[in-house]
């Protein structure tokens, strides 16, 4: 079950072999035993999880199901959510009790989706790394030395680690895509306009949109099939008739070009080998795989560092990751950034009110084991 | 124009940030790494592209200057950590 794709669960569920109760439960149980590790996530609730699975098992046995009816969706904590702590990584907002639902939850709520908990992230999601969250950082699931990348990593990190088979997360510059590859899980960032923006704390407005991880493109387009839609809220929402994005799955990639802005990827060796041999793999399959040059493809770099505000990234680079990672905590960031935002490792006072019985215990073991430095200055 | 390291810690004491020697030329080779990422996008070629404000294209849309919003202080008060008679209290700040 756990390795299950979307559609294999829905199938699941529609046949009775499982009820939403039980799935539900299956990956609580799997977050509370792993979520110490890991720090995925920031907040579960699992009596508000268990109402909405219920809910959905009335629903499916009426016959009223829709595809993610009664599956569970872990939600980056960047979505306002009704009646749950929102915190967006940051103590800021460690009381924050969601007084509305983003269009994204709106969606998945109207779907039939439970909401499985709110993931870890770097605080209002300025970071690359997940090392930068109020509530501490989130390890890689497979090998706690990496980072898992960000600032989705929550997001990332609990799909790779099997303890969500869903979740959402927001990409401004890399957000979801990057957390996606280096925790080895497939991500999306939706076209600009897709999704709304309503309830989705702001970076970078012109720039971010909310999208999902999941472990296959299949999922991730049956995500996408729930979170996009207009929403006059979001001024910049396109008002486009609704697709169906797992409508060219099946099509055959024969006679597909596959273009490679290679000055995308300056890979490590052993990685390039990697990414070379996948490449030729596809060049099979599709007649015209080629690598293209994209010189102006370094220039969204440039433009998307001098439009967002400015912030420490400390990206664990490909193969020198696990070597630098450990490293990096203590010398790699920019001394001024860290005391201008000192993060103490005091127990998160988030919504403690909402969380019920099994996350009051879930919190305190997530809580950061060892003290952020606060260096000399600001 | 990069900065030089006068310029950095004459920055760093406007900021009130106190930086040491070897933190301001860190610092000073960050700045200018942005510079320099200015230089390099400044030397593009522009002559003969369209300027726009966004990809879509799109106006952005109208709606009538009505009131859409119900009154939900209630709601939003409920969220905050201390309320007194529909007001929000905040931690003094200015002496």
């Amino acid at each position: 079950v756990l390795n299950a794709s979307l559609k294999e669960l829905a199938a699941a569920l529609a046949q009775r072999k499982i009820s939403s109760a039980e799935l539900t439960k299956l990956f609580l149980d799997r977050i509370a035993r792993l979520n110490s590790a890991l720090n995925a996530f920031i907040t579960v609730d699992a009596e508000k999880s268990f109402a909405q699975a219920r809910a959905a098992d009335e629903r499916i046995a009426k016959g009223a199901a829709q595809p993610l009816t009664g599956i569970p969706v872990a939600h980056k904590d960047i979505f306002v959510t009704k009646g749950w702590p929102t915190t967006c990584g940051s103590k800021i907002l460690s009381n924050f009790i969601g007084p509305y639902d983003a269009h994204v939850i709106e969606r998945f709520n109207t779907a039939g989706a439970v909401i499985l908990g709110k993931t870890n992230m770097d605080e209002f999601a300025m970071g690359s790394s997940t090392e930068n969250s109020f509530y501490g950082p989130v390890k890689n699931p497979w090998n706690p030395y990496c980072v898992p990348g960000g600032s989705s990593g929550g997001s990332a990190a609990a799909i790779a680690a099997r303890m969500a088979p869903a979740a959402t997360g927001t990409d401004t510059g890399g957000s979801i895509r990057q957390p996606a590859a280096l925790s080895g899980a497939s991500g999306l960032k939706p076209t600009y306009g897709l999704v709304s923006r309503f309830g989705m704390i702001a970076f970078a407005s012109s720039l971010d949109q909310g999208g999902p991880l999941a472990k296959s493109a299949e999922d991730l387009a049956l995500l996408l099939n729930v979170m996009a839609g207009f929403d006059k809220r979001d001024s910049t929402s396109v008002d486009h008739p609704a697709e169906n994005y797992t409508r060219d799955l099946e099509k055959p990639l024969a006679g597909l070009r596959i273009g490679v802005p290679k000055e995308h990827f300056g890979l490590p060796p052993t990685w390039a080998r990697r990414w070379r041999r996948r490449l030729r793999s596809l060049k099979s399959s599709a007649q015209n795989a080629f690598r293209s040059a994209c010189p102006t493809a370094v220039f969204p770099c440039r433009r998307i560092t001098s439009l967002r505000p400015p912030r420490p990234r400390r990206t664990c680079r490909a193969s020198t990751a696990c070597a630098t990672a450990a490293a990096q905590r203590s010398t790699a960031t920019s001394p001024i950034c860290i005391a201008a935002r000192a993060p103490k490792a005091s127990a998160p006072k988030s919504g403690a009110a909402s969380l019920s019985a099994p996350m009051s215990s879930l919190t305190a073991t997530t809580t950061p084991t060892t003290s952020r430095r606060r260096r000399s200055g600001g | 124009m990069p900065l030089s390291l006068q310029e950095v810690q004459r920055i760093a004491e406007l900021a009130r940030i106190g930086i040491s020697d070897a933190e301001a030329r860190t610092v000073q080779a960050q700045l200018n790494d942005i510079f320099e990422l200015i230089g390099q996008m400044q030397k593009v070629d522009t002559a003969g592209v369209e300027p726009m404000s966004h990809a879509h294209g799109s106006a952005l849309r109208l709606r009538e200057d009505k009131v859409t919003e119900g009154d939900q202080r209630e709601q939003f008060q409920s969220v905050a950590p201390q309320v007194e008679a529909g007001l929000y209290l905040v931690p003094k700040v200015i002496e």
